[in-house]
């Protein structure tokens, strides 16, 4: 009977090493398989990639609750230390911002008298899309999130995206409830700018840092420190003048921007929609789009 | 009958554990967390797991399981799919390799080895997505992100240990 089993395992063993060491070569070659299936079908394995993220969005939603009350929490706490600094500065900016009403109430007269008697056409009135951000996904490697609405209210590949700073980035995968929001940090991202004063065109590449860089200057354009950088609408994509940030560093051919936006704050965006404007009003839609903080 | 199902479930519920607490944990590193900076350089937590399980009790967490996680980790990170998959099946089979190596070793190896292994498959995926990207990710993030999950080795390794302990030798 020992001897029996003995001779089994000496016939049984290498074959299970080999089965073993071919399930391996199995498993490794169908990792490679997936790798090669993204970059040969993009269409397919992103819509794969988008039912995972769907399926998990909720999770994701309801698991981070705790995490943004407790931020909620912390700020409160910090908000009343900071009460009275914070109240002088807003009664600062109260002051100048009063002045920049009534110059803008002015501007704004004047730019419909003239629109009036030009005939002007006015380009179509966004959609506002709040969306909750659910994840903060890819690490070092792909800056990118997480929204808990997809395409069942409305959102669309390639929409922009802002909060009350800026522009941060744009729609780059839909799931039927969840979507990705790709930032314009991402180094996939790239983005036809216009410098706001001098309207120098070039286009905004991110560099997967925390400041993008502009690219395809045209030549003997000159970029200040300090120049404010908004979306120049060419492409088709952006509509033009949603503000970016301003140039920071202009150093040997390469120029940085610090987006107006700070990654790490963002709690609801706005995704615009411009393809439904014939259909919807924009007056109570901007309404809905100013509950998205 | 009865205590059997029951059985059964206690024993299934004990092997899927590993397998569902690295889900469950890539899903908590993708939580916004709102601290200046930790985004972009959260560790790659399962990573940590699919090492520890690798060379303290590899049958619990079975290879497919592995390339399942990875799968999942690049659905969820929005890097190009796949390289994740790939990494994590080539570091698992590495480890397992070694895992003669490893056992009955002190801590500190295990940990050493963490920072070897690691090191590897941070500098693949770094590769890969900066191939498949067509530009070089900014490796100073990268770094921070390898020097963070070299950190997080010893709590999330100790958290297990003593799950282990608990719950596995009663089986």
């Amino acid at each position: 009977m020992k001897n029996s089993t003995r001779t089994v395992n000496r016939v049984t063993a290498p074959v299970k090493s080999v089965t073993q060491r071919f399930a391996y070569l199995l498993l490794i070659l169908s990792a490679i398989g997936v790798l090669v299936i993204g970059r040969v079908d993009v269409a397919s394995m992103e819509q794969v990639r988008m039912q995972i993220v769907d399926a998990v969005a909720p999770i994701l939603d309801v698991i981070g609750r705790p995490v943004e009350s407790f931020n909620v929490g912390v700020d409160r706490v910090q908000d009343i230390y900071t009460t009275f600094e914070a109240n002088q500065k807003l009664r600062q900016e109260r002051d100048q911002l009063l002045h920049w009403q009534a110059l803008a109430r002015k501007l704004e007269m004047e730019n419909r008298a003239l629109k009036g008697l030009l005939n002007f056409k006015t380009g179509p009135e966004p959609r506002f899309i709040a969306a909750r951000v659910v994840a903060d996904t890819g690490g070092a490697f792909a800056h990118s999130l997480i929204l808990n609405a997809g395409e069942r209210a409305g959102i669309r590949n390639g929409q922009a995206a802002v909060t009350g700073d800026g522009l941060i980035g744009r729609i780059s995968g839909v799931g039927s409830r969840s979507s990705r929001l790709l930032l314009i940090t991402d180094l996939n991202s790239r983005i036809p700018i216009v410098v706001e004063s001098t309207r120098t065109r070039a286009v905004l590449a991110g560099t997967n840092a925390g400041r993008p860089r502009m690219i395809h200057l045209p030549t003997g354009a000159v970029v200040a420190i300090g120049d404010r950088v908004v979306t120049s609408g060419h492409g088709g994509v952006f509509p033009s003048g949603l503000p970016i940030g301003v140039v920071t560093l202009v150093m040997d051919g390469v120029i940085e921007v610090q987006p107006y936006v700070n990654r790490e704050r963002i709690e609801y965006v706005r995704v615009l929609d411009y393809g439904l404007t014939g259909i919807i009003q924009s007056g109570p839609d901007q309404r809905t789009g100013s509950n998205a903080r | 009958m009865k205590p059997t199902v029951w059985h059964r479930m206690d024993v299934l519920s004990r092997q899927l554990t590993p397998f569902l607490l690295t889900i469950f944990l890539v899903l908590l590193s993708a939580i916004p967390f709102q601290v200046p900076g930790l985004a972009r350089v959260m560790p790659l937590f399962s990573l940590i797991v699919i090492f520890h399980w690798g060379v303290y009790r590899a049958e619990l967490l079975p290879a497919y399981a592995v390339l399942v996680i990875g799968f999942f980790q690049d659905a969820l990170s929005g890097v190009p799919m796949g390289v994740h998959t790939v990494v994590y099946v080539l570091t698992y089979s590495i480890v397992l390799a070694q895992q003669r190596f490893f056992a009955g070793k002190s801590f500190y190896v295990v940990w050493l080895g963490f920072g070897l292994v690691s090191a590897g498959a941070t500098l693949l995926i770094w590769g890969l997505v900066s191939a498949l990207k067509g530009g070089v990710v900014d490796p100073r993030a990268v770094a921070s992100q390898y020097a963070l999950g070299i950190g997080f080795y010893p709590i999330i390794a100790y958290l297990f240990l003593r799950w282990q302990r608990a719950f596995l030798q009663q089986a």
